[in-house]
C-alpha cells in the first residue's frame, strides 16, 4: 500500500491551502473530501436550475493576500471585485448608507448627526489602528506562555515588545478594546442609534454575544481587517460566487501535484502505537500516510473520527467542552428580476451594496435573547447582498441571486433537533423581514434555500454549524486556541495535525491557519519553508 | 479666615475614613468633609422606620482587607461570620454553600465543587496580592513598578503549567458556560451566578463574570460576615481610629468645589461658602462626580473628561427593605439558617432572564435576590419580637425607561415580594413597612453616581491598569495634588479599604519622593 507523506482530512479552503503548500514542497499529498463538491463553507453551489448559490460564505476580504500572491489564485480563477457600502433600512421609512466615497460619506453621516460626521475619522483611525496591531499575528505560530522554549519565548517578546512600542495611552486602549462591547465602543464615538447599530452587526457575526456583551469589538476587527487589493477593511465578491476561492486554492494544489480525492469522507484517523498513520475512509478503504492533517473542527476530529484511548483525558475534555455554538443561518434566493426598495433614490449605488434591517440597538440585542431563548430571532439581524449585481455569472442574464446572513439561528430549537415546517418559519420570518422595504420582492422568489446550523453540521461536517470552527472569545484565541497547551497546530498525537479555523487565527476565509499549520509542519520535517512571511502593513 | 490642612479628604466613606487615618498617623493634620449627617457613605446603618435599623446600602461584609484591619488595628464586632449561602429551592429542598463545601446535591457535584472552589480561591489569590498594590503604568521604567509588574508575572506562572494555562483560558470567560461543564444542580449553578453578576450590569452569559466572580473572593476567600450593629458599625470604627490619629471629622459639609489654582488643587469650598485649604486633595467621591462636578471639566484637559464621561457606572442594584413583625416562615428552614445568607436564584438561565430587561432600562418582572435578617441575632435593630430584612434586588436598571415614577418602584417592589412569597407565603402579611431604594435613590442619597455601588463597572476594560481610567490609575489625578481614594480607584468597590490604604500609602510615597 502507498504511503503519502501527508493525508488533509477535508477539502475546505485551508484543508486546500495546506494541503497546496506541502504539495509546493515537494511532498507527495493526498487531500480527501467527504463531498462531491470540494470548499467545505466556501463553495459555490448549483441547486436550482441555472443559478449558482454561494450557499455558506458569501464575501471575501480576509483571503491573506500573501496567500494569494504565493499561490498564484489568480491563475487558477481567483478574481475579487471589491464593493461599496452598506445601507441599514429604517422603520420610518428613512435609511442610513455608508459609502466608499469618504466626501460623501461623510455628507449621509451629517444627514443625521454632524457629531457623528466629525467623529468618524477618529473611529476609523482608532480602529484601524487595532487592525494593525493584530494583523501582523495573523500568518505567526501563537506562543506557548507556560513553555520556556526559546521560540516561545522570543514570540512572547516579540508580541510585548510590539505592544509596548505603542506607548502608553494605545496600550491601554487595546487592553480596553479588548475587553469592550462593541456597542460600547461605538458609543464612544456615535451618539445616532441607527449608525451605530448599522456597524454594530460585525461584531456579533457568527459568535453566541449580543452587542453588549464584553469581548465584541474585538469580533469587529476580525471583519476590518480583511482588504481586496491593498485596501484594509474592504470587501468583496469573488466572480463565480466563494467558490472560486476553493477551485483556485485546489488548482493550485494540483498543478503542484497534489491529489485530490471527493466522495472520500474518513471515518476514522487510524493511530498506532500512539502515531498517527493514516486515514479509514467511509467506504473501508485505507490510506496510509506519514503525517495526517486534519481541517475538520477540532470536536469532528478528535471526539468524531478518534477513539477516546487514543487520546489524553485532559485534553480530550477540553475539546469536549470547547465551545462551538452555531448561532448563525443562512438563506439563498434564486430571484426573477431585482427587487426594489422604494426607500432608496432610484439608481442608488447601494443596491450594490450590503443590505440591513435593523436601526436601533436594542433590536439588535433582543436578537440575541431570543437565541439565549433556544429560538431563532423573531426579528432577526439579516445581511443580504445581491452578488450578482457585480458578479453576472451566477445567474441568468436579467435574474438575480441574493444571498441572506442571519443572526441569530440556533443549531438546535430549545435542545431538540429542526423539523421542516420551523426551518420554513425561519424562512418566512426572514424573507418578511426584507418584504417589509421591498413591495415586490416576495413575487420575484423563484427558489429558496434554507440553512440552519443544523443543515450546515448535517451538510458540510462542521460541528454545531459553527461557522467559525469555534467561537472567537478570548478564552479560545491565540495561545487558547483551540484548547491551551495545544494551540500550535499539532495534535497530542505525533504525526497528527490541526490546520481548520479551530486553529489560529480562527474563522473567516482567511487561509491563515492552513498557511501556519503548514509551516510548522514543514518544520517539523525539516523541509523547506513554502509558506509567505506575512507582508506588514506601510 | 480660611484654615489649611496637610490633606482634606472629601467624603467620609469607608475608604477615605481610611485614608484620612492612615495619613494622620503617619503625622499629617488632616480633616475629612462628609456631606451627609454621618460618615460611612455606602456602609452606614440608619433607621428606616420608627425603631426598625438597616444596614441602607452595603450589607454584608466579605471584602475588608486583612491589611486595613493590621493597620488601623481594628476589631469589627461581627455578628455572624462565615455565613452559609443558602440557595432557597422548592418543597424546603435547598442547596447550602459554605466554604469549600455543598450541600443537598449530588456526590459529583460536591467533588466538582470542590476542585471548583481550590481553583478559584487560588486565583483569586493572585488578585488580591495585586489589590494591595499601586497598580504599575505600563509603559512603565519605574523601577517598583516593573517588581510589580514582573511579581504579577512570577505568580501566574508559579500557578504551575496546567493552572497558568486554565487561568490565562479563563481570565476573560462568562460564568454561564463554565458553570455548566462542571455542575448539573440548577440552584448551585443559579446562585454561583448570582454571586457573579450582583452589582454589575451583566448576565451570567456575558463574559468577564468569571472575573467578577474572582473579584468576590478575593477578599477573603469568599467567607461572608455580617457586622453587629449593621455596615455603620465598620464605619464607625474607622472614624474612631481616624480621630485618634488626630483626623479632623466634620459631618453635614457637603462640599461644592474643589478649587484649581494655577494647574493645581489648592483648597475646597463647602455648600455653606466655607473655605478650607490644601495642597493635597483626597476625594473619596466616585471619578465622574470628581472631575466633572468637583473640579469641572474645564481644567482637565478633553481626552481624560472624554474617558471620565464614558466611564461605566449605571447602577442596577436595588435595596429592599422590610420591617416584619415577625420571621417569615420558610420551608426548609432551621433556626439558625435566618441567620445565614439566602439568595433567590433557581437556576443561570432565571440569572440571565432577569437581566435581559436591564438591558432595555426596565426593570426584571422575576428578579434576583440576596435577603439577610440582620436583626435575627442583633435585637439592637428593631423592636423585641420584631424583625428586619434587608434584600438585594436586581436587575433595577439606574436609567428606567420612564425614569423611577412611584408606578415603576411599585412594580419593582411588587415583583420582588411576588418572588419572594414562593418562599415564603406569609411575608406580607409580615410587613410592616417598607421601603426601597433604587440606584436612582442610592445616587441622591449617598452621592454616588450613577448610584453604582462599586463607583463603576468591574469589568476587565475598568479594573487596574485601567480604573478609573487609563492615566490614573495610581490614584493620582492629571491635577497637581488632586488624589481618588474610593471604589473608583483600584482594586475597587465592596466595603473593603483597600482603595484607601493604597491612595494614603501613594500619597506618602510621593511626598517622600518630592
Amino acid at each position: 500500500m502507498k504511503t503519502y507523506d501527508a493525508i488533509i482530512v477535508g477539502a475546505g479552503h485551508n484543508g486546500l491551502t495546506t494541503a497546496a503548500f506541502l504539495a509546493k514542497a515537494g511532498l507527495d499529498v493526498v487531500c480527501v473530501e467527504k463531498n462531491d463538491y470540494i470548499g467545505g463553507a466556501a463553495v459555490s453551489r448549483n441547486l436550482y436550475e441555472d443559478w449558482m448559490y454561494s450557499n455558506c460564505s458569501y464575501v471575501c476580504s480576509l483571503l491573506r493576500p500573501e496567500i494569494y500572491r504565493s499561490l498564484e489564485l489568480h491563475k487558477h480563477g481567483l478574481q475579487v471585485t471589491p464593493y461599496g457600502g452598506s445601507v441599514t433600512f429604517k422603520e420610518d421609512g428613512d435609511y442610513f448608507g455608508s459609502y466608499h466615497d469618504p466626501e460623501v460619506a461623510y455628507r449621509e453621516m451629517a444627514r443625521f448627526s454632524q457629531h457623528d460626521a466629525d467623529a468618524y475619522q477618529r473611529y476609523s483611525t482608532d480602529t484601524m489602528r487595532q487592525c494593525r496591531f493584530i494583523r501582523d499575528f495573523l500568518l505567526r505560530t501563537p506562543p506557548d506562555p507556560t513553555s520556556f522554549k526559546p521560540k516561545d519565548i522570543k514570540e512572547l517578546l516579540t508580541i510585548g515588545s510590539k505592544f509596548m512600542d505603542m506607548g502608553e495611552d494605545r496600550m491601554y486602549e487595546t487592553i480596553r478594546f479588548w475587553t469592550m462591547s462593541v456597542a460600547e465602543y461605538l458609543g464612544e464615538y456615535f451618539e445616532t442609534d441607527v449608525i451605530k447599530a448599522a456597524m454594530s452587526g460585525s461584531g456579533i457575526i457568527g459568535t453566541a454575544l449580543g452587542i453588549y456583551s464584553p469581548g465584541t469589538a474585538y469580533v469587529l476587527l476580525h471583519h476590518y481587517m480583511g482588504d481586496v487589493d491593498g485596501n484594509v477593511g474592504t470587501w468583496g465578491f469573488a466572480r463565480g460566487g466563494m467558490g472560486a476561492v476553493s477551485e483556485s486554492i485546489a488548482g493550485a494544489f494540483q498543478a503542484y501535484g497534489g491529489e485530490l480525492r471527493t466522495v472520500a469522507g474518513v471515518e476514522q484517523i487510524i493511530v498506532k502505537d500512539g502515531i498517527a498513520t493514516g486515514v479509514a475512509l467511509e467506504n473501508g478503504e485505507e490510506i496510509s500516510g506519514r503525517i495526517v492533517v486534519s481541517a475538520m473542527d477540532v470536536k469532528r476530529t478528535f471526539l468524531t473520527c478518534m477513539n477516546k484511548s487514543d487520546l489524553p483525558e485532559a485534553f480530550y475534555n477540553r475539546v469536549n467542552n470547547f465551545k462551538i455554538r452555531g448561532s448563525s443561518g443562512k438563506l439563498n434566493i434564486a430571484l426573477d428580476g431585482l427587487p426594489t426598495f422604494p426607500a432608496l433614490p432610484e439608481g442608488s449605488s447601494l443596491y450594490h451594496s450590503d443590505m440591513h434591517f435593523i436601526d436601533s440597538l436594542e433590536r439588535m440585542e433582543r436578537a440575541y435573547d431570543d437565541w439565549k431563548d433556544g429560538t431563532w430571532s423573531k426579528d432577526p439581524y439579516v445581511d443580504m447582498v445581491i452578488p450578482t449585481l457585480m458578479d453576472p455569472t451566477m445567474a441568468p442574464p436579467g435574474k438575480h441571486f441574493m444571498s441572506c446572513f442571519i443572526q441569530y439561528c440556533p443549531h438546535k430549537l430549545e435542545g431538540r433537533d429542526w423539523t421542516d415546517p420551523e426551518r420554513e418559519e425561519f424562512a418566512k420570518t426572514v424573507i418578511n423581514q426584507i418584504a417589509n422595504y421591498s413591495p415586490d420582492f416576495k413575487d420575484l422568489i423563484l427558489h429558496y434555500e434554507i440553512r440552519t446550523p443544523q443543515d450546515i453540521e448535517d451538510q458540510i461536517g462542521i460541528t454545531e454549524g459553527n461557522i467559525f470552527h469555534g467561537e472567537l472569545t478570548m478564552d479560545q484565541l491565540l495561545f487558547n486556541r483551540p484548547v491551551p497547551g495545544y494551540a500550535q497546530y499539532r495534535a497530542p498525537v505525533a504525526g497528527l495535525y490541526m490546520c481548520g479555523s479551530s486553529v489560529h487565527p480562527g474563522g473567516g476565509v482567511m487561509a491563515a491557519p492552513g498557511a501556519n499549520a503548514a509551516r510548522e509542519i514543514l518544520s517539523d520535517l525539516k523541509r523547506p519553508n513554502t509558506v509567505p512571511e506575512n507582508f506588514g502593513d506601510d | 479666615m480660611t484654615d489649611r490642612y496637610d490633606a482634606i479628604v472629601v467624603g467620609g466613606g469607608h475608604n477615605g475614613l481610611v485614608c484620612a487615618a492612615l495619613l494622620g498617623r503617619s503625622g499629617k493634620q488632616v480633616l475629612v468633609l462628609e456631606a451627609n449627617d454621618q460618615v460611612g457613605g455606602a456602609a452606614v446603618t440608619r433607621e428606616f422606620v420608627d425603631g426598625y435599623a438597616v444596614s441602607a446600602c452595603a450589607h454584608l461584609l466579605y471584602q475588608l482587607q486583612p491589611s486595613v484591619v493590621k493597620d488601623l488595628k481594628l476589631k469589627p464586632k461581627l455578628v455572624s461570620e462565615d455565613m452559609t449561602t443558602i440557595a432557597l429551592g422548592d418543597n424546603g429542598q435547598h442547596v447550602r454553600i459554605q466554604g469549600r463545601s455543598v450541600d443537598g446535591v449530588n456526590d459529583t457535584d460536591a467533588e466538582s465543587y470542590r476542585g471548583f472552589h481550590k481553583r478559584m480561591t487560588r486565583f483569586a489569590d493572585l488578585l488580591r496580592t495585586f489589590f494591595n498594590k499601586t497598580p504599575p503604568r505600563l509603559g512603565t521604567t519605574d523601577f517598583k513598578d516593573l517588581l510589580t509588574l514582573g511579581q504579577l508575572g512570577f505568580d501566574v506562572r508559579r500557578l504551575g503549567k496546567t493552572e497558568m494555562r486554565e487561568f490565562l483560558r479563563l481570565i476573560g470567560i462568562n460564568i454561564h458556560d463554565e458553570l455548566n461543564e462542571r455542575f448539573e444542580n440548577p440552584l448551585l449553578k443559579g446562585a454561583l451566578s448570582l454571586d457573579a453578576v450582583l452589582g454589575t450590569h451583566l448576565g451570567p452569559r456575558s463574559p468577564n463574570t468569571i472575573m467578577t466572580y474572582l473579584y468576590r473572593l478575593a477578599g477573603d476567600h469568599g467567607r461572608i460576615a455580617s457586622p453587629l450593629g449593621g455596615m455603620g458599625s465598620v464605619s464607625d470604627e474607622l472614624a474612631m481610629a481616624a480621630t485618634e490619629a488626630g483626623v479632623t471629622i466634620r459631618t453635614g459639609m457637603p462640599v461644592s468645589r474643589i478649587v484649581v489654582d494655577n494647574g493645581r488643587v489648592v483648597g475646597v469650598e463647602t455648600e455653606s461658602g466655607e473655605r478650607f485649604d490644601s495642597l493635597t486633595i483626597v476625594s473619596n467621591a466616585d471619578p465622574k462626580q470628581t472631575i466633572m462636578e468637583l473640579v469641572g471639566a474645564r481644567h482637565v484637559e478633553t481626552g481624560f473628561t472624554h474617558r471620565i464621561h464614558h466611564m461605566r457606572m449605571k447602577g442596577n442594584a436595588a435595596k429592599l427593605h422590610l420591617a416584619l413583625d415577625g420571621l417569615p416562615a420558610i420551608d426548609g428552614l432551621s433556626n439558625s439558617d435566618y441567620a445565614q445568607r439566602i439568595v433567590i436564584a433557581p437556576d443561570e438561565h432565571y440569572v440571565e432572564r432577569a437581566f435581559n430587561p436591564a438591558k432595555y432600562g426596565e426593570s426584571s418582572p422575576e428578579p434576583v435576590v440576596e435577603i439577610t435578617f440582620p436583626s435575627f441575632r442583633d435585637s439592637a435593630l428593631a423592636p423585641a419580637g420584631k424583625q428586619v430584612m434587608s434584600a438585594v434586588v436586581q436587575y433595577a436598571p439606574y436609567e428606567r425607561k420612564g425614569g423611577w415614577t412611584d408606578a415603576a418602584r411599585q412594580e419593582l417592589e411588587a415583583a420582588a415580594i411576588r418572588v419572594i412569597e414562593r418562599y415564603a407565603p406569609d411575608i406580607t402579611e409580615r410587613i410592616v413597612a417598607s421601603e426601597l431604594l433604587t440606584p436612582a435613590d442610592i445616587e441622591r442619597e449617598f452621592h454616588i453616581t450613577g448610584g453604582h455601588w462599586h463607583h463603576g463597572e468591574l469589568t476587565l476594560d475598568q479594573l487596574m491598569f485601567v480604573r478609573p481610567v487609563c492615566g490614573a490609575a495610581q490614584y493620582r489625578m492629571p491635577i497637581d495634588g488632586l488624589y481618588l481614594c474610593g471604589a473608583g480607584a483600584h482594586p475597587g468597590g465592596g466595603v473593603s479599604g483597600a482603595a484607601g490604604r493604597n491612595a494614603a500609602r501613594a500619597i506618602l510615597r510621593r511626598e517622600k519622593a518630592a
